[in-house]
């Protein structure tokens, strides 16, 4: 028998394959961050670039540098924990998108079980549906809320109309607004991977539980429930750790009372031009959302492997 | 054939009236006369001619649209690559650290890889506009294409690669004559997530941009934070209309094959 | 194995041809129709106490949907499923004392061999030292006390299936479905498990419906078989019956290997049944009766280890014989399979045991032959 030359293994152009994106995601995508650490540790400055590099790694010294590393910690990243606008939009905003990630739970749960219930020959539609508004415009869908939400808006025109309400009551540029804002936006992200485990779940489990005398609630609880785990984990961080960072729905929804994280970083850079300020806060934005980040890529690789 | 039962049909109506009424409702008061977003004034279509005489949401219209199809086309290859790379090439040294790099961004806020970018360009000292845009378009949205074919990568069965291998077809010429038309309805779904994506993002282009090249989201926004305009009503219709329409043909064309295909099916089990 | 000593039990097991027996089971005029397809067409049919019964046929058939009726998983467009003396048409599967042994088996993947067992003796509210103690004889009945801490996905196929087995009889129901139970097991597997399931059924006392689309396997162990097609059954008869008596063309073609000798009818009598062939250029003399009027086309059913073969021209070549050429022979191990061309054009096929281990094999590829066979060894089939 004569090895085929050709099937042996391809490894040796397999590298070319990998170092293309490799690279790509190494320049555009490893070490923007570690600019932004470096630039986090440097002064505010008024000029293009508005900032002051801390260390020049060509003629500093190792030891110069980490002197300066503890001196410059205790400069811009103490200002995160003693300025209260930082920490306070810290904790508001976990509080903000934790609580409207279990309201979406809550949501999208019945949504997802009733699509994977559906007849097949309807389920291809029903995740268009779903995704669907999720092809338009970001920013088009949160204006649409602010035409309803507006104090001339459509529900206080409505609820006036009816009776219900004496005078216009102020919805948009409260938190409720921003609430309403996450919950429409990342309905999608939650929904597909909750329909997608629960689609993919064998139906004769719930038909054999059935069978072994659970009923249909029963059943739910021991049997769906449980399987639907990976998707409820998946979901939730779609939804938590975008909306965490969420910039345009506490600026165009929210008021003067939403302090969010992304809102923050974003007016230091911007409106104060203070990127050593704006870079502090990204890493520390980022330190938060580590550990969810990494569970959820943990639970999306155990979920790869147990579908191959 | 199962029927739906009530709880289930309860909520999935509230579910797609949640998210569609706004949207209908924009799309019904773009056609209103008066400028109230709440009082309707009578049947219009003046706004939907402001916008064509409209030159700067024009030029943002022209802007989006080719930043979207530079970028989308780039990262439908990256990521295609990404994904063999993921799904085919078992453990290489350094796939930990790859896989961390093409997940993260999925949940990355985007003011992080906004900044992040903004920066890089700032210390390579690139001039900010139309191509660093496209350049931060193509490194975010080739993670969601990456995504969507590597699932339908590790879905199909890798013995038909086998097969060609076998027959004595190389390793390149396999991946173009068996595994890409194979996986190319998901690659044309992720070209198309790619390219919404691009036309979606506001704040990454809001930080990657530099003089003269404005997205049309960018002018929406500071639009919208003007105040309520009748004239945002109709583009944003205008846009909808583009997507319902371009997604209907999409589906109708697949469900077609398939329909086609269980006849085929049918016929072939009864042997004819 | 102990089939041997099941032997006698078995023989005696009639029920069906005793008029005074009350079936267990009863389906009476029970019809499925999904939208425009009707899956089940108004069948009836008894099924008794400790009986095992086979629903075998091929696939779309109708059998599985009939036995998701039994389980309460779809309801009869109309008729009507008593268990014992109890009309169950309308009652949910919970709360039924039938359980199902799935296809996919359905074991719970986030539950331990034990938690999968014991799941239906929680639903039932059994004391706990009652449930675990059911499990422990459970596990030692299908012998995997060793893997009761094991999840489903560290089990072999094979232990997976013995789960699903012990998580459907945990109950004890009145009725065990068995869907397609050894349908993802090896060959070799399959044939032991078969015995195995035998001797659980005989030992448990209890009834086992099995829905199956391989001959074989319903052959081995069913006490009855009914052969369904197109929604309808073709024949309820035991084995042997089914094998020696079918009553179709369709049935004696799918139990089995059979030829299908074509004819007209030329006398017919009580006793006896005589038919020109044109494919055989002879006579046929059948043994029975038939409904077949004179010159009407029936058929001949003979199996082919009822054929002789000889290099020899028989004494009458006229009558219940024909010639042909060999064209193909196929060794199966235990016997030689004969493809023999006719010479009006037809196929027979004849097989023969192997007895010897190196046979003089006197006949040969292209070797000129005469078939014969007995008026008593087949059978004529109008349909």
């Amino acid at each position: 028998m004569t090895v085929n030359p050709k099937i042996s293994p391809p490894s040796n152009r397999r590298w070319i394959v990998t170092s293309i994106p490799y690279l790509w995601m190494l320049v555009f995508f490893l070490v923007p961050f570690f600019i932004v650490l470096k630039i986090s540790f440097s002064s505010s400055e008024i000029a293009q670039p508005p900032y002051a590099p801390a260390f020049d790694f060509m003629t500093d010294t190792w030891n110069d540098t980490l002197e300066k590393l503890l001196t410059l910690t205790s400069d811009n990243y103490s200002r995160l924990f003693q300025d209260s606008i930082y920490f306070s939009s810290y904790l508001s905003s976990l509080w903000i998108a934790g609580s409207s990630t279990v309201m979406m739970l809550f949501i999208a749960y019945p949504i997802a079980y009733a699509m994977a219930r559906a007849p097949k020959s309807w389920r291809p539609t029903l995740v268009m549906m779903v995704v669907l508004p999720f092809w338009t415009s970001f920013l088009i869908r949160i204006y649409a809320w602010i035409a309803i939400l507006s104090e001339e808006g459509l529900l206080n025109t409505l609820l006036t109309s009816l009776g219900i309400i004496d005078e216009p009551i102020q919805i948009l540029s409260t938190n409720t607004a921003v609430y309403i804002g996450i919950l429409y936006s990342y309905l999608p992200f939650m929904v597909l991977p909750l329909y997608s485990t629960l689609e993919k779940m064998d139906e004769s489990l719930i038909e054999s539980a059935k069978d072994l005398g659970c009923t249909s609630i029963g059943a739910f609880w021991r049997i769906t429930a449980p399987l639907s785990i990976p998707g409820v984990i998946a979901g939730c961080f779609l939804v938590f750790i975008p909306a965490v960072g969420e910039f345009v729905i506490p600026d165009l929804l929210g008021g003067s009372e939403t302090i969010m994280i992304g809102k923050t970083m974003w007016e230091e850079f911007f409106n104060n031009r203070d990127w050593p300020a704006a870079s502090g806060v990204a890493i520390a934005l980022l330190l938060l959302l580590m550990i969810p980040i990494m569970i959820f890529q943990s639970n999306e690789a155990r979920q790869q492997e147990a579908g191959q | 054939m199962r029927r739906l039962s009530i709880f289930n049909v309860v909520s999935l109506t509230i579910g797609f009236v949640f998210l569609y009424l706004p949207i209908i409702l924009l799309v019904i008061y773009s056609f209103n006369a008066g400028r109230s977003v709440a009082v309707w004034g009578g049947w219009s279509t003046k706004w939907y001619s402001s916008v064509f005489e409209n030159q700067q949401l024009l030029a943002a219209s022209w802007v989006t649209l080719k930043v979207g199809v530079l970028s989308a086309s780039v990262a439908t290859v990256l990521g295609t690559l990404s994904a063999l790379a993921l799904a085919r090439f078992g453990r290489f040294k350094g796939r930990t650290l790859f896989s961390a790099m093409v997940y993260a961004p999925l949940v990355m806020p985007e003011v992080i890889t906004g900044l992040s970018l903004l920066l890089l360009f700032v210390s390579l000292n690139i001039d900010r506009g139309f191509w660093t845009i496209v350049l931060s378009h193509i490194t975010f949205t080739m993670c969601f294409v990456a995504v969507v074919v590597q699932s339908r990568l590790s879905s199909f069965d890798r013995s038909i690669e086998e097969a060609a291998l076998d027959l004595g077809c190389t390793p390149f010429m396999t991946f173009f004559r068996i595994t890409l038309p194979i996986i190319l309805p998901a690659v044309i779904s992720g070209w198309m997530l790619a390219f919404t994506l691009s036309l979606d993002d506001f704040v990454i282009a809001s930080f990657t941009t530099g003089p003269g090249a404005t997205t049309l989201p960018m002018k929406i926004y500071s639009d919208v934070r003007l105040g309520i305009k009748p004239e945002i009503n109709a583009i944003c219709s205008l846009m909808i209309a583009v997507v319902t329409v371009t997604v209907m043909i999409a589906s109708v064309m697949t469900k077609r094959q398939e329909v086609e295909r269980e006849r085929a099916e049918r016929l072939a089990v009864a042997g004819r | 194995m102990s089939a041997k000593t099941l032997g006698p039990v078995r023989r005696k097991f009639a029920p069906w041809n005793d008029r005074s027996a009350v079936p267990l089971i009863r389906i009476q005029n029970v019809s499925k129709v999904f939208g425009s397809f009707t899956a089940v067409d108004d069948v009836s049919l008894d099924i008794y106490e400790r009986e095992f019964f086979a629903l075998l046929g091929p696939s779309g058939c109708g059998k599985t949907t009939l036995m998701r009726m039994i389980a309460g998983f779809e309801v009869p467009t109309s008729g009507s499923i008593t268990i014992a003396g109890q009309d169950l048409t309308d009652v949910p599967p919970h709360r039924r004392p039938v359980n199902m042994m799935f296809q996919s088996y359905a074991l719970f993947p986030h539950m331990s061999v034990e938690k999968n067992i014991a799941f239906g003796l929680e639903m039932d509210k059994l004391p706990r030292g009652e449930i675990a103690a059911r499990v422990e004889e459970m596990l030692h009945l299908v012998k995997l006390e060793a893997f009761a801490k094991r999840k489903p996905h560290q089990l072999s196929g094979g232990q997976r299936q013995r789960v699903a087995l012990a998580r459907s009889i945990a109950k004890r129901p009145k009725v065990l479905l068995l869907d397609e139970p050894l349908g993802a097991l090896d060959k070799k597997l399959r044939e032991e498990t078969q015995f195995e399931l035998l001797e659980l059924q005989m030992t448990l006392g209890m009834t086992f419906v099995i829905v199956t689309h391989d001959q074989d396997e319903a052959m081995t162990m069913a006490d009855r078989i009914a052969v369904m097609n197109h929604g309808q059954f073709v024949q309820i008869s035991p084995p042997a019956e089914l094998y020696e008596q079918p009553v179709s063309k369709y049935v004696a073609d799918f139990i089995g290997d059979i030829n299908l000798l074509e004819g007209r009818v030329t006398k017919n009598e009580p006793g006896t049944i005589i038919l020109d062939s044109e494919m055989t250029g002879s006579r046929i003399e059948a043994v029975g009766e038939s409904s077949a009027g004179m010159g009407d086309k029936v058929w001949f059913a003979v199996r082919p280890e009822k054929v002789a073969i000889s290099l020899e021209p028989p004494r009458d070549p006229t009558i219940n014989a024909t010639e042909g050429t060999v064209w193909d022979i196929g060794y199966v191990g235990d016997v030689s399979v004969y493809h023999v061309r006719l010479n009006s054009g037809g196929t027979m096929r004849v097989s023969i045991a192997n007895t010897q281990r190196v046979v003089e094999r006197p006949i040969s590829w292209e070797d000129k032959v005469f078939l014969t066979w007995t008026p008593d060894s087949g059978i004529v089939l109008t349909r």
